[in-house]
């Protein structure tokens, strides 16, 4: 059979695997230099160069002088439209392994990877979505015929789909925080399951529907092997963020503790007011949980912070010792940390925060829109 | 202002735009002005990085109704 006589489309979930079984890839991004520079394809074994498609209109010389032989190749842009274009003229000039994104930067933002996490002690598991383009992890807890999910993304078919194949019920939607950086789909895959949407109530003072009060002593269970989800207040990232302790093994922090980094205190504008219970949630009421719990953030900032089949996960002991914010012993200077030359904001944080709580309704065009960029949701997130 | 050509790639998606544009801008003579009206939100900071490294003028930009406008002065 004749090869096809033009460049290969690459579905985001193979550039997933690529990335994160290390495989070499070499990345043409053909989009403009800031928003290249804002945000890109990441990965150990991935190796980015940028030229502006509108630099490549007259022919690709210029490109194909600086792409390495022998190297599988993918053409990169916002869309899909303009790395077709380009990868169309590298084929034609004779790289003829030329791939394109299917779907551009907005289908990588979209993608999402479920991994185990590991099973829970009454029967069930845990499972982590890493949704690896724009660094945010979601978890359900499936036991029983039930399922619990938490930091629901945008794109709940995905949650749907997989819990309806494990045969499970989604009961409860929890979200530990009024988000910035995403829209949430807890509130719209509660409404397609029938499930309880739950938020913590001092995030929740301006939204505009009817939820369940995330409280401590409110315990939630989820099926009859009682996974118990036992909230914690943990302000700091926001006044209502609240944790979660699973099976008593699990700590879910949030937009409060992740990896490498600790939460940003100032996304809904009040990091002065807010410093101080970050201090608190970190210094004080982690250090007093169990030290061998697993903890399970909300995001992740780097590549360098997946793990083994892309799992974000990190025993709290060990990041007492090695995650730099949590290791500034002067008050001071912690507040410095959290309120002084942080990173760009997210994209559209406040129209975000807004959806969020029901005031704006932008339709699917508009919130994939807004959600482009990377998470910024880390002190030291650059 | 004296518009010398239109180029209307209203419902056109990246690459057109400028494809379009370039092709017309390549067909004016100096002093020349080229208006691109475009519904394609991605392609705005494309539009601007593009007429800053052709080295021609880009005199203005405008939105009006999702229809983005472009004015561009061939040096």
């Amino acid at each position: 059979m004749e090869a096809a006589a033009g460049p290969n489309r690459m579905k985001a979930k193979e550039l997933a695997r690529i990335v994160l079984s290390k495989e070499e890839l070499f990345i043409l991004d053909v989009r403009n230099e800031s928003d290249f520079n804002d945000w890109k394809i990441e990965g150990e074994s991935i190796e980015t160069l940028n030229i502006p498609y509108f630099d490549l209109l007259d022919g690709v010389e210029e490109a194909m002088d600086r792409i390495p032989a022998g190297k599988n190749l993918l053409v990169v842009c916002a869309k899909e439209g303009s790395s077709k274009f380009v990868a169309e003229q590298l084929f034609e000039a004779g790289r003829t392994d030329v791939h394109y994104l299917e779907g551009g930067m907005k289908s990588w933002s979209e993608h999402l990877e479920p991994v185990k996490i590991g099973d829970l002690k009454d029967g069930g598991s845990l499972y982590q979505f890493v949704r690896i383009g724009k660094g945010c992890l979601s978890y359900m807890a499936i036991s029983d015929g039930e399922a619990a999910v938490i930091d629901t993304l945008r794109m709940t078919d995905v949650f749907a789909g997989f819990a309806a194949e494990r045969g499970a019920k989604i009961k409860h939607t929890l979200d530990t925080h009024l988000h910035a950086d995403h829209i949430s789909g807890g509130r719209k895959l509660a409404e397609e399951t029938g499930a309880t949407y739950w938020l913590p109530p001092k995030d929740a003072g301006e939204v505009t529907f009817s939820f369940e009060k995330l409280e401590e002593g409110r315990d939630i269970t989820v099926g009859n092997a009682t996974i118990r989800i036992q909230p914690i207040y943990s302000p700091g990232h926001t006044i209502g963020s609240t944790s979660f302790i699973i099976d008593d093994r699990y700590l879910l922090t949030g937009d409060i503790l992740f990896i490498e980094s600790i939460g940003r205190p100032d996304l809904a504008g009040q990091a002065e007011d807010w410093t101080g219970d970050l201090r608190e949630t970190l210094y004080k009421r982690y250090r007093d949980l169990p030290q061998d719990l697993t903890v399970l953030p909300a995001h992740f900032g780097k590549v360098a912070e997946l793990g083994e089949g892309g799992r974000v996960m990190a025993k709290l002991s060990d990041l007492y010792r090695n995650n730099p914010g949590l290791n500034i012993q002067d008050e001071d200077a912690f507040r410095r940390t959290v309120t002084e030359n942080l990173p760009p904001q997210p994209n559209a944080y406040r129209e975000i925060r807004q959806t969020n709580m029901g005031k704006l309704t932008p339709d699917e065009a508009e919130q994939r829109e807004m959600e482009i960029g990377p998470n910024r949701c880390a002190v030291h997130d650059r | 202002m004296k518009i010398d050509v239109v180029v209307d790639t209203k419902g056109m998606a990246c690459p057109m735009p400028i494809v379009k544009a370039k092709k017309a801008l390549d067909g004016l003579a100096s002093g020349q002005v080229m208006e691109v009206l475009s519904t394609d939100k991605g392609s705005v900071n494309d539009f601007r990085a593009w007429v800053k490294q052709t080295n021609h003028e880009l005199l203005g930009h405008e939105e009006d109704n999702g229809v983005y406008k472009f004015y561009v002065k061939k040096i």
